[in-house]
């Protein structure tokens, strides 16, 4: 209402003011245009329509056959390795919430000073200041057969023979995930528990909430949103991840974009991408299924 | 619908580090008073009040609530219920669950917190609104919501934190008198924190006049207002002339002063402690344009501004030192002998309308 009374003098404008106001409108966004459809939309289209092609050993064919679909969802190792992908997913969104939720909440209520917060905050960037890779191999020394955390433990004597579960198991791939991804919870929750009105908890105490009660009735319901975006983001990023599983897991554990990997080193390009798209689907649902839940407008 | 509680500062401090929020304040708000806190931002008195409703721990002294020192009391304990600024209304939450925040704190249980927030809500004409956000709701009403839900804890007092100010003027008198007449029929003790006059002036019992952490005057709205008790009241109250000056001559509550232009000025009061230098007070709308001035009720000089305020009109006049004295006349005796700036005029007050103003105790 207020939008149509604000541009109600530009209908007085002549004809010709007005289109070229609209032309350096679809101009300014036009870089981004081309961005978003050279490096996204373009790509994926090409996905798309490869899942539909034939292949044999050496290539592939330009055709339309549903049997790359077929096959995929057909085996049963696909759907263990979904579920599998789908397990550390959850497990390391779990872990994940809650370590980003205290987090956030320690910088975000008990830091008192904004200058100290800012430099909390970059404290828990620090690791990030090194490639992903780099970062997962480093638990290698940590947790191997002869590394640090079993040397230590059969030292102490807490057990007889080094702990083998460490490295190289689901347990060493959920860790290196939760190492990897804890800040992408850490900063939107930080961002919304920031915006918190400082009145609302004085209120909740004035009303008589104990201090964990303004935590579950107040904070906690406020910050749902940074929660939701959070989520989206570890969760695609679990859902997608295939060199922490490969690296971590030793090659014992499998996760779907791992699969496609495997898929496309035997060239069976089609196969690839009819998984692609199937996982695209699946975390597309995903993150709509918690937009749903949770109104995150007003972070954005 | 409950008791209404006295409530008692004694020499209350509040410290940052070294910097002194609230200096020694003590007061006494007797059992369903309408008192205001009024001073400039700045001057301590949200602190104050936030101290009253255990927000703020106090550094010294102490806070007695209905014969009960409370110092130590979490603000639920006290049985005091705080309206803040913003409202401080949970977004998440619908009206019904703002209302019945503390019930559901309590413990009690859903359908009958629900029905008592409901009926509170009706209380303040809210229940059509009652499943709604509090942004979706006006200024006006979003207040109204928060006093529902700070009056559902059945508090023996009401603590307002400028619960005026985010309104726009027209709304500000409706709710001025929707407040007024809330307080007389629950009796409670209300504790008003503004930096309006106006407001103090229309609602309050008590006025409470702070300035630097410290309380300047506490008494009636009339009192205030006809007997200021100190320069600070007298100019922050807006409606007197401060002239400051060395005593030159003292005749029992007659007290001469001489301004540093010279000039000689009389004020009749009681001030003891009015030793060397003193100020007296002029209300602004006793002064008179006259043939002459009277000597030491009046001086003469030009003025330097003319305001039409439409009822009344302000003249600043500058001379005998004084670098602005404010005078309000009535629209008609202005008129009668309109004046323009640059023009010479004698002005004159009565004995009467002068009073000798003290200063604070400082220490």
């Amino acid at each position: 209402m207020s939008d149509a009374e604000a541009n109600a003098p530009k209908a007085l404008f002549s004809a010709r003011s007005f289109s070229i106001a609209s032309v350096s409108a679809y101009l300014q966004a036009l870089p981004l245009a081309i961005i978003l459809g050279a490096f996204l939309l373009l790509p994926i289209m090409m996905i798309v329509v490869v899942s539909f092609w034939d292949y044999d050993f050496a290539s592939m064919y330009p055709d339309f056959v549903t049997f790359n679909y077929g096959e995929t969802l057909g085996s049963w190792v696909t759907w263990k390795t979904y579920l599998n992908t789908l397990k550390y997913a959850v497990i390391v969104w779990a872990i994940t919430l809650v370590i980003g939720f205290w987090v956030a909440y320690f910088l975000a209520f008990h830091i008192r000073t904004a200058t100290m917060q800012t430099l909390m905050f970059l404290v828990c960037t620090v690791p990030f200041l090194t490639s992903n890779i780099i970062r997962m191999i480093s638990w290698i020394p940590v947790l191997g057969r002869n590394g640090l955390v079993n040397t230590a433990l059969v030292n102490m004597g807490i057990v007889p023979a080094p702990v083998e579960w460490l490295l190289y198991s689901d347990f060493a791939v959920v860790l290196a995930m939760v190492h990897l991804y804890s800040l992408f919870m850490v900063t939107p929750i930080f961002n919304t528990l920031m915006r918190i009105d400082r009145s609302l908890v004085e209120a909740a105490r004035d009303a008589g909430a104990s201090g964990w009660q303004i935590l579950t009735n107040v904070i906690i319901p406020l910050a749902k949103p940074g929660m939701a975006i959070g989520t989206i983001f570890v969760v695609t990023l679990v859902m997608a991840d295939f060199i922490t599983v490969q690296v971590m897991s030793g090659g014992q554990s499998a996760s779907v974009a791992l699969m496609m990997k495997n898929e496309m080193s035997l060239l069976q390009y089609p196969a690839a991408a009819a998984n692609a798209v199937i996982l695209l689907t699946l975390v597309l649902i995903m993150v709509a299924g918690i937009l749903r839940i949770v109104d995150i407008r007003k972070e954005l | 619908m409950s008791n209404a509680a006295e409530i008692e500062l004694a020499s209350v401090t509040k410290q940052y580090g070294s910097t002194v929020a609230v200096d020694r304040i003590s007061l006494k708000i007797a059992a369903g008073t309408y008192s205001c806190l009024l001073g400039p931002s700045g001057c301590g008195k949200s602190t104050t009040l936030r101290m009253i409703a255990g927000h703020e721990a106090i550094s010294d002294g102490d806070i007695v609530f209905a014969n009960k020192v409370v110092n130590d009391l979490p603000p639920a304990k006290r049985g005091t219920a705080m309206m803040f600024q913003s409202y401080a209304l949970f977004p998440h939450l619908d009206l019904v669950d703002n209302v019945a925040f503390s019930l559901k704190m309590k413990g009690v249980d859903k359908a009958k917190r629900r029905a008592e927030a409901l009926e509170m809500l009706s209380r303040m004409q809210l229940e059509a609104y009652a499943d709604r956000r509090p942004e979706q709701l006006s200024g006006g009403q979003q207040q109204r919501v928060a006093l529902a839900r700070a009056l559902i804890t059945k508090p023996q007092a009401l603590l307002l934190d400028e619960p005026l100010s985010a309104l726009d003027p027209f709304l500000k008198i409706q709710m001025r008198a929707e407040l007024k007449s809330l307080q007389a029929s629950l009796g409670m003790t209300f504790v008003h924190v503004t930096h309006s006059q106006e407001e103090a002036m229309a609602l309050a019992d008590l006025i409470v006049v702070m300035n630097d952490g410290r309380i300047e005057q506490a008494a009636s709205p009339r009192q205030i207002f006809e007997k200021p008790a100190t320069p600070f009241v007298a100019r922050f109250m807006g409606n007197h002339n401060v002239i400051s000056g060395r005593i030159s001559a003292r005749e029992g509550e007659r007290i001469t002063l001489e301004t540093a232009g010279g000039s000689h000025f009389i004020g009749i009061g009681d001030k003891a402690a009015a030793v060397e230098t003193a100020s007296i007070a002029i209300r602004t709308d006793h002064v008179r344009l006259a043939d002459e001035a009277t000597p030491g009720f009046g001086f003469s000089g030009f003025v330097t501004n003319v305001e039409d305020l439409g009822a009344t009109v302000k003249l600043s006049v500058q001379g005998a030192g004084i670098e602005t004295f404010t005078i309000v006349l009535r629209d008609a005796d202005y008129f009668a002998k309109p004046v323009r700036t640059g023009d010479a005029v004698h002005l004159s007050w009565a004995e009467t309308d002068t009073v000798v103003l003290g200063e604070v105790n400082a220490s």
